[in-house]
């Protein structure tokens, strides 16, 4: 019988939930890394034992650490003693450095800081891990301040893919309220040079030639916080998903707006139609019904917490536009959480599951496609990621 | 033999219990310490001070002999007690700050 591991990241540590395909009875492991903010965990879709988890702290900054035994034992890959000649050993899984000029040796580019001037790019921690579709060893890494990196060797040493930094509208970006993250990295299974990112608050991006170059994709959007509503560059979005059986077809949470894109990316449409609110952080959708879509709709950008205390997740069997609310299991009065931008993610089992993590510690998972719910955990740290592996 | 006293995460990190003992050639710095640590525990590499610049990271602290040693040169020696392992090296987490923004 299938099993399903749940990994969730919290603000004090990491839990990993496990139960057989039925989904009823789940058993809870951990913390691990107590006391540090784990902002993502994911396992390699090519060896689900490798787990890929990103630890972080405001006193002691980043570290990266992996699992060969799903999350069982934990080692940070750069840890072990490398002695390069005539040097100190170092531990580099955790060094990210930002690529300068080839010609000038200096930064690459700079950002719009929130004042209007222009400010250096700085690493504060990894947002999102993204193993690599076809190598267990391959992991790519969104991190704060916007960019990403790679690591061909199981996490251990880092590069960045500075194309796109370095496109051209790099100073134009701008941190959003918290921070200037890169939180979503999508790969293309059916392309393996194409990857999709998004950052906040830049907006979307794609590569089609496996990171070398970038361009923008972010026509349709409407954003009414910066001075031109439909600019190339400076959108917020919160999240994007994808279904991977059908590479291409992108489901976007912007700060208000939720979105839709039927080629890459190259122009979206809205898709808010009936919901209460279309301000949000999570988006996921059905693992087998590529129209289905579920969104969690937050009051505001001022009130971040569902309408009227009631937890709703919302539903679209079409694509968007006509949403149901989804209710049963869920606390309908009084709850005042957020679920933000990677605490959603179904499962692949033949009734596709689906799972979200609150900001008040609960982690709700729904066997039966959203249409009850019920908490597997209650009273855990405050949830940043959720993250879901389908075990054979 | 100089004697280090890490934060509970760095101790947790570095898989190790109380204090961390160091051969540490003279002259005992901050710097000569911090290398000699983070040889010996190389996961400890980029949480006390940059990987590149060898900046110290802004919430922690250099304590010694009910000192404050933060400010301090990282090439100027260490107190003499340090040096001869009398009074250990500590490396304190501050109090104030260090929670991130919201996500």
């Amino acid at each position: 019988m299938s099993k399903v591991r749940v990994l969730v990241g919290t603000r004090k540590g990491a839990f990993i939930l496990t139960s057989d395909g039925k989904r009823e009875k789940w058993e809870v492991n951990g913390p691990h890394f107590t006391g540090w903010e784990i902002y993502h965990m994911k396992g390699s879709p090519v060896n689900p034992e490798r787990i890929y988890a990103s630890q972080t702290s405001g006193w002691f900054g980043q570290v990266l650490q992996r699992s060969n035994d799903g999350g069982k034992t934990w080692e940070a890959p750069g840890g072990g003693v490398t002695v390069e000649q005539g040097r100190m050993p170092k531990g580099e899984s955790n060094r990210f450095v930002y690529d300068t000029s080839p010609a000038t040796g200096k930064p690459l580019t700079t950002h719009q800081w929130y004042d209007g001037t222009q400010h250096p790019w700085e690493f504060k921690r990894v947002w999102h891990l993204e193993p690599s579709l076809t190598d267990a060893e391959t992991v790519y890494a969104g991190v704060e301040d916007a960019a990403i990196f790679r690591s061909t060797d199981g996490s251990k040493t880092w590069q960045e893919l500075s194309g796109l930094r370095g496109h051209g509208t790099g100073p134009k970006w701008q941190p959003g309220a918290g921070g200037m993250c890169l939180h979503t990295i999508i790969l293309d299974p059916s392309n393996p040079n194409r990857i999709w990112i998004a950052i906040s608050a830049a907006g979307a991006f794609r590569t089609d030639d496996g990171g070398k170059t970038w361009k923008p994709i972010n026509k349709g959007l409407k954003s009414n916080y910066i001075p031109n509503p439909e600019a190339e560059i400076g959108h917020c979005v919160h999240h994007i998903a994808m279904n991977p059986k059908r590479p291409g077809v992108l489901f976007m949470q912007k700060h208000w707006d939720v979105m839709r894109s039927d080629n890459a990316g190259d122009q979206w449409t809205e898709i808010s139609g009936n919901l209460p609110t279309d301000f949000g952080f999570a988006i996921d959708v059905h693992a087998h019904k590529p129209e289905t879509i579920y969104v969690v709709p937050i009051k505001s950008d001022s009130e971040h917490f569902p309408l009227e205390g009631k937890l709703r997740v919302y539903r679209s069997k079409t694509g968007g536009n006509e949403w149901e609310p989804l209710t049963k299991g869920l606390p309908q009065s009084n709850c005042y959480v957020d679920i933000l931008r990677d605490a959603m993610a179904v499962d692949t089992l033949d009734e596709c599951g689906v799972y979200f993590g609150t900001t008040g510690g609960q982690v709700y998972c729904s066997a039966d496609a959203g249409d009850t719910w019920a908490p597997i955990a209650s009273f855990l740290p405050p949830v940043l990621s959720v993250e879901v592996q389908t075990l054979p | 033999m100089i004697r280090v006293v890490l934060p509970f995460h760095l101790r947790r990190l570095a898989s190790v219990d109380g204090e961390v003992e160091l051969e540490v050639a003279p002259p005992v710095t901050q710097r000569s310490v911090l290398e000699a640590l983070e040889a010996r525990y190389p996961m400890l590499c980029g949480t006390i001070r940059d990987h590149d610049t060898h900046e110290r990271r802004a919430f922690l602290r250099f304590f010694a002999c009910e000192e404050d040693l933060t400010h301090e040169s990282p090439d100027a020696p260490l107190p003499e007690a340090v040096a001869t392992g009398k009074e250990p090296f500590m490396v304190i987490g501050a109090i104030a700050g260090g929670c991130s923004a919201g996500l």
